[in-house]
């Protein structure tokens, strides 16, 4: 591990313009750190600065930045009227992790590529130039939508599937003030600089995670993945379907671990909406969802399983 | 008395000895201290002064190093030594070599192979030099096959035949014809390998973590250039081995010679990645099985054929075809492996070599063939199961299968199962039940113990045996305090100093019965003296809590009988009953499981297995091994592969987030039967080896319960959703 400047934030306004790399929870910076497939000079803890609380907005919420995914997962209101957010939180990773995890650093944790996570190994996320060694490698776990020539690595996470499905936004401060990102696009594509995961600018702190007013309808979060617990998702889903009658009146969708990003598709959306629910309507979102997608080799079969996903999820929600 | 075991004992001593703590599910003595984090690992000795060492892997593929650039790195803060040289080790040594295996790091056989031991004040200074390490390179990566499909294999060892496989294939009434592969493992034990070496003028004690000791302390002692009688290893708690802490490896070498040049105590503790990339895999496989039999579903032709692989100048071949030399009947027979010699990390002893990928597969093509015979799979096995091994003429020592088969069928609810695929769905989930049988070969090895009952009563077993996590301190009291007429809490086991008498080790499933013999002859001997002073036969004595007697003599103290400690050793070798006889342990899997119509995901429901292996030491702990083995059978079939780059032959999955051994979530309530037998000809305790036969077949039963769920049959370990999704069932279409 590289040596490093130490430093503890007194108050968001230190955090905010900081040069230093923030570390809130820590679960995946240290383990990069460990590896040296992040080497920051310095670190600046966050945890004491607050940023800590659920609050109501009207019929949304705001989500503090430093609320830990545990917490987060527990919270009647969310378990009540977003359970699709508490149902990917729970699916990843493990309780001992979720209690250490932020919120805000939970979008910032970067890829499992193998490639990226080995220190040596030609990455142009962890050294922009050297190309990417997954092409051509093991890459069964790989991008299937939105690739580039420079990166094919997945977002690995659960829970910013479930927020981009829900199309909550980001709050951060910066140097240049307080903005607001959806989260469908806070995170980026890896066009030809795949070292930036997300649009956060330098200096800038995430402070809040928002949820609009709740649609309802069954919300699903299905996490295909080689083992029971404890692995990232091959594909997930995350979807919170509403009905009127036998017609789908609302949906929501956002899929996992298949792009550099959560990956959403309003399309889709808009193709399920007042529609009577099919096992045929299903495979017609899916052929849309997927007319782009590509494999790498080893992950060829990720097109056939975000298919097949895809109907296990609107199936149960829709009772089809 | 001779040492070597050439005649059975029949004489069920530890069914006479009236104790009662043999066999019985004792906690193991040192549980306690083990879960309340107080039993010290190698890596968590206190010594004063003690520098961190970090080895450095190669990022050539192959080749030769050309220059160390150490002035930079020995700039950086705390760093005290850059270690490169000739007797540092290229490889682990492979399990009971007793000597050094390849040495001098200037040459690279695999990708991240240690070439450079950096050490420095703190763990953190030494990780962060040891990356900046610059090494220039000799690079003849251009030359190496990684691929072990690219290169031509040779005869690992002399194939067995008899009759005409050929032939009988094509007069079979019923026939398969089957290829498979299954991939690397890795041990993937919880401790990481780590040493403390420290020097005291020309003796070496080092804390390490090691499965076998007598074996250790040569391959260090040679690998170091120095007399055996200067190397101390202390190893008294292990966290797991598996097969990996057989051999002496990277670490303890290097820690040895860097604490030699720096006159200080140097510890070496290697990061997970590095575990998983430098000491050794489990080869990958493939296999051709051919069986056929007739209407009748009696074998008469049966075909198994290998391809593994290892390092150029490693002899270690994966014995695939080693439990089907002896396990099922037919008279024409092809048993051959062959090597390919490819540039990735050392292939060695992991789990229940050979059995563990050569059982999974075969009872998988054993399951097919009584498909296509219309025969009952459990039936088929039993109808299988030769008086005496086939070509050979060796008879069993003792053989539970078909008792394991029946008790096993009986209590998982085998006849509810349903003969064709795709009978049963339960929503999204096609349910489906397996079978296979499990078998293992059994090894008694060489085992010295010294036993002494102290003036005071106290009974105290020293060897330098091991406990790797199996249960050797409980077990090897309770054959002590049994023989002895003892209180097991008056009973003391001192294991994995050195200094002691030989054990056996812990490896190839014998440490139990090999050195459980060696404590049981030295009791022998103590209860020699003791009715000697009793005044009767040593055999009619009987101890019991302290007391001794018997027939028409009155019971005394046994303490009364003694002026002082009594310490005598007991030690056993394999004999002429290992080639006489045929002595394995059988079992048999029933599985349950749960494929997802529409994900491929597969779940374990339930799973029952039972055993017979000789005499049961300790319910509780040969329970566990039990389930331990079946864990990694489940492994085995669902989730567990490295995966090598094709292009350098480098593991890209080295760390237990990417190598995906089973979690607590995917293991179910554990059915485990033990069938209590006697085997004296296996060792004077009747007992034999259980630590590795839970794997052996496991994986076949689980992938036999997926055809019976959803009418996919895979050939490829593991059964991963992306190799079943192609021939799902449509996940709408009603169940049949």
């Amino acid at each position: 591990m590289k040596a490093f400047e130490y430093d503890r934030a007194g108050d968001l306004a230190q955090a905010v313009g900081s040069p230093a790399m923030l570390i809130a929870g820590g679960t995946n910076l240290l383990d990069l750190m460990k590896l040296e497939v992040a080497t920051p000079d310095a670190l600046l803890d966050i945890t004491r600065v607050g940023l800590n609380e659920i609050t109501s907005e009207g019929a949304g919420l705001r989500i503090g930045a430093l609320v830990s995914n545990s917490d987060c997962a527990a919270h009647p209101r969310i378990r009540a009227d977003w359970p699709l957010l508490s149902r990917a939180i729970l699916a990843g990773a493990s309780p001992q992790l979720r209690n250490k995890a932020t919120m805000g650093g939970n979008l910032c944790q970067r890829t499992r590529c193998g490639y990226f996570m080995d220190g040596r190994s030609p990455c142009n996320k962890r050294e922009p130039g050297t190309g990417c060694a997954a092409q051509g490698g093991v890459n069964r776990n790989h991008a299937i939508l939105g690739a580039s020539d420079a990166c094919i690595a997945t977002y690995p996470g659960d829970m910013a599937v479930a927020l981009s499905a829900l199309r909550a936004t980001v709050e951060t401060e910066g140097p240049d003030g307080i903005r607001e990102i959806a989260m469908r696009d806070f995170h980026r594509l890896p066009g030809d600089d795949p070292s930036r995961d997300n649009v956060l600018k330098p200096g800038e702190v995430i402070t809040a995670i928002r949820l609009p007013a709740p649609i309802g309808g069954r919300h699903l979060y299905r996490k295909v993945r080689d083992r029971a617990s404890y692995a990232f998702a091959l594909v997930s889903v995350a979807a919170s379907i509403r009905m009127d009658g036998d017609r789908i009146d609302a949906a929501q969708l956002a899929f996992g671990s298949i792009a550099h990003k959560p990956w959403t598709d309003e399309r889709v959306e808009k193709l399920l909406v007042g529609e009577r629910p099919t096992p045929a309507l299903f495979g017609k979102a899916a052929d849309l969802l997927l007319e782009d997608a590509r494999g790498q080799g080893h992950n060829d079969f990720k097109i056939t399983l975000v298919r097949r996903a895809l109907a296990a999820v609107l199936a149960e929600a829709t009772g089809e | 008395m001779s040492d070597t075991y050439d005649t059975p004992d029949t004489r069920d001593m530890l069914d006479r000895t009236r104790q009662g703590v043999i066999g019985k599910p004792l906690d193991r003595p040192e549980g306690p201290l083990k879960v309340a984090g107080t039993a010290t690992y190698a890596a968590e000795y206190v010594r004063e002064n003690c520098a961190e060492g970090v080895l450095v892997g190669a990022t050539i593929s192959t080749g030769r190093v050309k220059k160390i650039h150490r002035d930079l790195v020995m700039a950086m803060p705390g760093v005290l030594g850059v270690y490169s040289s000739e007797r540092m080790l290229r490889r682990a040594a492979q399990g009971t070599a007793g000597e050094a295996p390849e040495q001098d790091v200037s040459k690279v056989d695999f990708p991240m192979q240690p070439v450079a031991l950096v050490v420095a004040e703190t763990f953190e200074q030494a990780t962060n030099a040891a990356k900046a390490l610059q090494i220039d390179y000799d690079d003849q990566s251009g030359d190496a096959q990684f691929m072990p499909q690219d290169v031509d294999a040779e005869p690992a060892a002399d194939p067995i035949t008899a009759g005409d496989l050929d032939r009988a294939m094509r007069d079979a009434a019923h026939s398969v014809d089957l290829a498979f592969t299954t991939p690397g493992h890795a041990s993937a034990a919880m401790e990481p390998h780590a040493a403390i070496a420290e020097w005291d003028g020309r003796d070496l004690t080092l804390w390490g973590s090691l499965q076998m000791l007598t074996y250790n302390v040569a391959e260090l002692a040679d690998s170091l250039g120095i007399d055996p009688k200067h190397v101390h290893l202390l190893s008294p708690y292990v966290g797991g081995g598996f097969g990996s802490k057989l051999g002496i490896s990277h670490e303890a070498v290097a820690a040895a010679i860097a604490a030699k040049e720096l006159d200080r105590p140097v510890r070496v503790v290697m990061s997970r990645q590095q575990v998983f990339q430098s000491i050794m895999r489990r080869s990958e496989t493939e296999q051709r099985i051919r069986l056929g039999c007739g209407t009748d579903g009696r074998l008469t032709a049966f075909g198994h054929e290998a391809l593994v692989s290892n390092l150029p100048g490693e002899e270690f071949s994966e014995p695939v075809t080693q439990a089907s030399e002896f396990l099922y009947a037919g008279e024409n027979r092809l048993l051959a492996v062959r090597k390919s010699d490819i540039t990735r990390l050392t292939a060695g002893s992991v789990r229940a070599p050979g059995e563990a990928v050569g059982m999974q597969a075969l009872e998988v093509a054993m399951d097919e063939l009584a498909e296509a015979a219309g025969i009952d799979p459990v039936e088929l096995r039993k109808r299988n199961l030769p008086d005496e091994v086939p070509g050979e003429g060796t008879p069993y020592s003792s053989r539970r299968l078909v008792e394991a088969l029946d008790a096993g069928a009986a209590a998982f609810g085998w006849n509810k199962r349903s003969a064709k695929p795709c009978a049963r769905r339960e929503g999204e989930w096609w349910i489906g039940m397996g079978v296979a049988s499990a078998a293992r070969v059994n090894i008694l090895a060489k085992a010295e113990a010294r036993v002494t009952l102290t003036a005071d009563g106290h009974v105290i077993v020293e060897t330098d045996h091991t406990d790797i996590g199996t249960g050797s301190y409980a077990i090897l009291g309770q054959v002590a305090a049994e023989m002895l007429g003892q209180p097991i809490d008056r009973t003391t086991v001192r294991l994995g100093d050195s200094r002691l008498p030989s054990g056996a080790g812990s490896g190839g499933s014998w440490g139990a019965s090999s050195t459980g013999s060696a404590v049981f002859l030295a009791c022998e001997a103590i209860r020699a003296t003791l009715a000697q002073a009793l005044g009767c036969a040593s055999d009619d004595l009987l101890l019991q809590d302290g007391k001794a007697w018997a027939e028409g003599v009155e019971p005394r103290p046994v303490t009364d009988l003694l002026s002082e400690d009594l310490t005598r050793t007991g030690k056993i070798e394999p004999g002429k009953l290992m080639e006489k006889v045929n002595q394995s342990t059988y079992g048999a899997f029933f599985c349950e499981v749960a494929v997802n119509a529409f994900t491929g995901e597969t779940r374990i429901r339930r799973m029952t297995g039972a055993f017979g292996f000789g005499r049961v030491l300790n319910a509780k702990t040969a329970r566990s091994q039990c389930i331990g083995g079946m864990v990694w059978g489940i492994g085995s079939a669902l989730t567990e592969e490295l995966a090598f780059d094709s292009r350098d032959g480098h593991l890209v999955n080295h760390d237990l987030g990417e190598y995906h051994v089973p979690v607590h979530a995917d293991i179910p309530d554990m059915e485990v039967i033990l069938l209590e037998e006697r085997d004296p000809h296996a060792s004077p305790i009747q007992a034999k080896g259980v630590g590795e036969l839970g794997i052996c077949g496991a994986a076949g039963a689980v992938a036999n319960a997926i055809y019976n769920a959803c009418g996919v049959r895979l050939h490829d370990f593991p059964m991963t959703p992306d190799k079943l999704l192609a021939d799902l069932p449509d996940p709408f279409a009603p169940a049949a």
